[in-house]
C-alpha cells in the first residue's frame, strides 16, 4: 500500500498570554491509501488541533512551529495559503463535530453542495454540479434527494444534516478525509449508521480517513491504526489489534478498562484517577506520571519512544 | 401568490399597524412616482401659477391651500415627496452598500484594518449627525446628489458597526470554519457564507434609517442647506411656510409637516414589524 500522508515531528503551539501551550507536541504518524487511522484521547489532548494542523487551519495565536506534513510529496506545513485552499475541500476534506453548526443556516443545502463542486472545479457546469450533488445525497442515504436539495439546514434532523456534511466533504472525491468527532452530536443509533456510511464511502472512493474521537469503542470498530494522544503527545501508536487487545501504555490500558463490559459483574466503572493536567502546567517528566499507578523516580524524565511488538510506545515501564 | 406563502411575509401581515404602515408608504410612494397624474397643478410650471391665488385658504378651491405665489400646496407636497423619498432611499442604499463592505472587512480581518475603520466610525459618531451633514453641505453647496452623498457619509457608520458586530460572531461559527476547510478564500467566505447571515439586522436598521435620512434631509433643507429652492422637498416646503406661519397662513408649513410625519411613522411601523419577524428569538 502506498503512503498517503506522513506527519513528522509536528508541533503546533499557541503563544498565549498565560504562556506557551504546546497543544500538539512532536507527533508523528502516517496513513496509507484507503486506511483508517483513529486518534483517541481525552478532551484537550490535542486531537482536534492535530486535525486542523493537517490542513494548516490554525488560527492565531496558534502556529505550526516545527515538523512536516507530507501529502503526496508536498509539505502542507509550508505551503502557501493559495495552494492550501486548493487542497482543502478538494484533496483533503474535513468533517466537523457539530452538523447543526457546520452548514450555513440561510443557504439551501443544494446550493451549498453545488458551490463546493464549482468552487474547486470552476469549469463544471451548473447542471453537472447539480446532478453530482443529487447523486452524492443519494449515496449518503438521503431520502428524496432532489426534493431535499431545496431544504434549509433547519428543516433536516441532526442525522440528516450530518449526512449532508459527509456528502459535502466527499463530493470532490478527496484522497483524505479528516473527521473530527463526526458523531458526537448524534444519538447512538444514528451514530452507528453514520460511521458505517463513512467507512463504506471512503472505501468506495478509495479515500483514507482520519477519525478523531474520544470514543474508543468507535475506534475499535472502524480503524486500522490507532494513535492514543495524551496532553499533546502520542503515547501509543500501532495497529488496531495491537493497541486495543494488547495495550502497553498505562494510559491506553486505563482507557480500555474504562469501557463498560457486559460479561462482567461490576458495581462501579473503572476510571483513571485525576484529570489531564493543564497544558500550561505539565508535570515534570512523563505527563501521565501523576495519574499513573506505576510511576516512580524514573518517570521524572519524559520517556523515549520505543518500538515494541509492532507499535510505538512512550513509557519507561514498558520493556 | 407565492410571496404571501413565505413564512416571514405571512407573519409580517398579521400585524394591523404594520399593514397600515405598508399602505401609507405605498400610497406616498405612488404619489411620489406619478405626481403629474394626481396633482391638480404642476408647481414647477410658472404658467399655472397665478398671484391672485396667493395665500388662498385650504378646503376651498385649493384642498390644502396655496402659498404666496399661488402655488397649490397639495401639488407641491406630491412633488416634494418625490425628492424626499429619493434622497431617503438612494442614500440608504448607498450607505448600506458602503457600510456592509466596511463592516465585513473590518469584522472578518480584524487587526489594523478593523482599528482604522472603527476609529473613523467612532470619531464620526462622536459628532451629532446633523453637524457632520451641515459641515459637508456647507463645504459643497446645495444639490440633490450632494445631499444624498452627505447623508450617506453620516449613515454608513450605523451599518458598518452592526455588520461588524454580527460578522464577529458569525465568523467563529462552524459553517464559516468549515467553508475554510472546504478551501474557500476569504472573499468567498465573506460574500457567500457570512453576508446572507447578517442581512436580517441590516434590513431592519435600513428601514428605520430611511426615515432618519428623510428627516435629516428635511432638517438640512429647512436650514436652507439642503435641496435647491427650484426642487423643493418636504423640508424646504416646511421652511417656506414657516416664514409666514405666524401671519396666520399656517397651511404652508403644517400640511407638509403632517405628510412628513405620516411618512416617517409608516416607515417606522414597517421597520418595527420587520425587526419582530426577522428576529428568530422572538419567534413563537
Amino acid at each position: 500500500m502506498s503512503e498517503m500522508l506522513r506527519v513528522k515531528n509536528l508541533k503546533t503551539h499557541f503563544d498565549t498570554r498565560k504562556g506557551l501551550v504546546k497543544a500538539v507536541d512532536d507527533i508523528s504518524f502516517s496513513i496509507n491509501k484507503g486506511e483508517i487511522l483513529g486518534i483517541v484521547g481525552e478532551s484537550g489532548a490535542g486531537k482536534s488541533i492535530t486535525g486542523f494542523s493537517l490542513i494548516n487551519l490554525i488560527d492565531s495565536p496558534g502556529e505550526i512551529v516545527d515538523g512536516s506534513i507530507l501529502f503526496n510529496d508536498r509539505d502542507l506545513a509550508h505551503l502557501s495559503e493559495d495552494e492550501l485552499s486548493r487542497i482543502r475541500g478538494g484533496e483533503i476534506s474535513m468533517i466537523f463535530q457539530d452538523p447543526q453548526m457546520s452548514l450555513n443556516p440561510v443557504i439551501t443545502i443544494g446550493k451549498q453542495l453545488i458551490e463546493t463542486v464549482t468552487y474547486h472545479n470552476p469549469e463544471t457546469s451548473k447542471q453537472d454540479a447539480y446532478k453530482k450533488a443529487v447523486e452524492m445525497l443519494e449515496l449518503v442515504g438521503m431520502p428524496a434527494p432532489e426534493k431535499r436539495m431545496a431544504s434549509y439546514p433547519h428543516q433536516l434532523s441532526g442525522g440528516m444534516k450530518q449526512r449532508v456534511v459527509i456528502a459535502m466533504a466527499l463530493i470532490n472525491s478527496p484522497k483524505l478525509l479528516i473527521a473530527d468527532e463526526p458523531t458526537t452530536a448524534l444519538d447512538v443509533t444514528i451514530q452507528a449508521q453514520i460511521l458505517f456510511l463513512m467507512k463504506k464511502l471512503t472505501q468506495e472512493f478509495g479515500s483514507s480517513l482520519i477519525l478523531i474521537t474520544h470514543d474508543i469503542a468507535v475506534v475499535a470498530q472502524m480503524c486500522d491504526k490507532i494513535a492514543v494522544m495524551y496532553a499533546g503527545r502520542i503515547v501509543e501508536y500501532g495497529s488496531n489489534k495491537d493497541v486495543l487487545y494488547n495495550p502497553k501504555h498505562p494510559y491506553t490500558k486505563g482507557l480500555i478498562q474504562c469501557l463498560p463490559r457486559l460479561n462482567e459483574e461490576k458495581a462501579r466503572l473503572y476510571q483513571i484517577p485525576g484529570v489531564m493536567p493543564s497544558l500550561l502546567a505539565l508535570p515534570v517528566g512523563c505527563y501521565f506520571s501523576d495519574r499513573c499507578p506505576y510511576a516512580d523516580e524514573e518517570c521524572k524524565v519524559y520517556p523515549e519512544t520505543i518500538t515494541l511488538e509492532g507499535r510505538l510506545v512512550s513509557c519507561h515501564k514498558v520493556k | 401568490m407565492k410571496f404571501f406563502e413565505n413564512e416571514i411575509v405571512a407573519e409580517f401581515f398579521e400585524d394591523k399597524l404594520a399593514v397600515a404602515g405598508v399602505f401609507i408608504f405605498i400610497f406616498f410612494t405612488f404619489c411620489a412616482l406619478f405626481p403629474s397624474l394626481l396633482s391638480p397643478q404642476n408647481p414647477y410650471d410658472l404658467e399655472q401659477l397665478f398671484l391672485e391665488n396667493s395665500f388662498k385658504s385650504p378646503f376651498g378651491e385649493f384642498l390644502l391651500g396655496a402659498d404666496e405665489q399661488g402655488r397649490d400646496i397639495l401639488s407641491a407636497i406630491m412633488y416634494g415627496l418625490r425628492i424626499s423619498l429619493y434622497v431617503g432611499i438612494a442614500s440608504t442604499i448607498l450607505s448600506v452598500f458602503i457600510g456592509l463592505i466596511a463592516g465585513l472587512v473590518s469584522g472578518y480581518f480584524g487587526g489594523i484594518i478593523d482599528t482604522i475603520i472603527m476609529r473613523i466610525a467612532d470619531i464620526q459618531l462622536s459628532f451629532p449627525a446633523i453637524l457632520v451633514a451641515l459641515i459637508i453641505m456647507a463645504l459643497w453647496g446645495q444639490g440633490v446628489t450632494k445631499i444624498v452623498i452627505a447623508i450617506t457619509i453620516v449613515n454608513w457608520v450605523y451599518y458598518a458597526r452592526t455588520a461588524r458586530g454580527v460578522v464577529l460572531s458569525e465568523k467563529e461559527k462552524d459553517y464559516a470554519q468549515s467553508a475554510k476547510a472546504l478551501g474557500m478564500n476569504s472573499v468567498s467566505i465573506m460574500v457567500k457564507e457570512i453576508l446572507p447571515n447578517i442581512m436580517a439586522p441590516i434590513i431592519v436598521i435600513a428601514t428605520v434609517r430611511i426615515a432618519n435620512a428623510i428627516i435629516l434631509e428635511a432638517t438640512l433643507s429647512f436650514l436652507g442647506l439642503g435641496v435647491p429652492i427650484t426642487e423643493p422637498s418636504l423640508g424646504s416646503l416646511i421652511s417656506n411656510g414657516y416664514q409666514v406661519l405666524f401671519s396666520g397662513y399656517w397651511w404652508g408649513s403644517v400640511f407638509p409637516g403632517v405628510v412628513l410625519m405620516l411618512l416617517v411613522i409608516s416607515i417606522n411601523l414597517i421597520g418595527d414589524r420587520l425587526r419582530d419577524v426577522m428576529n428568530p428569538r422572538l419567534k413563537r
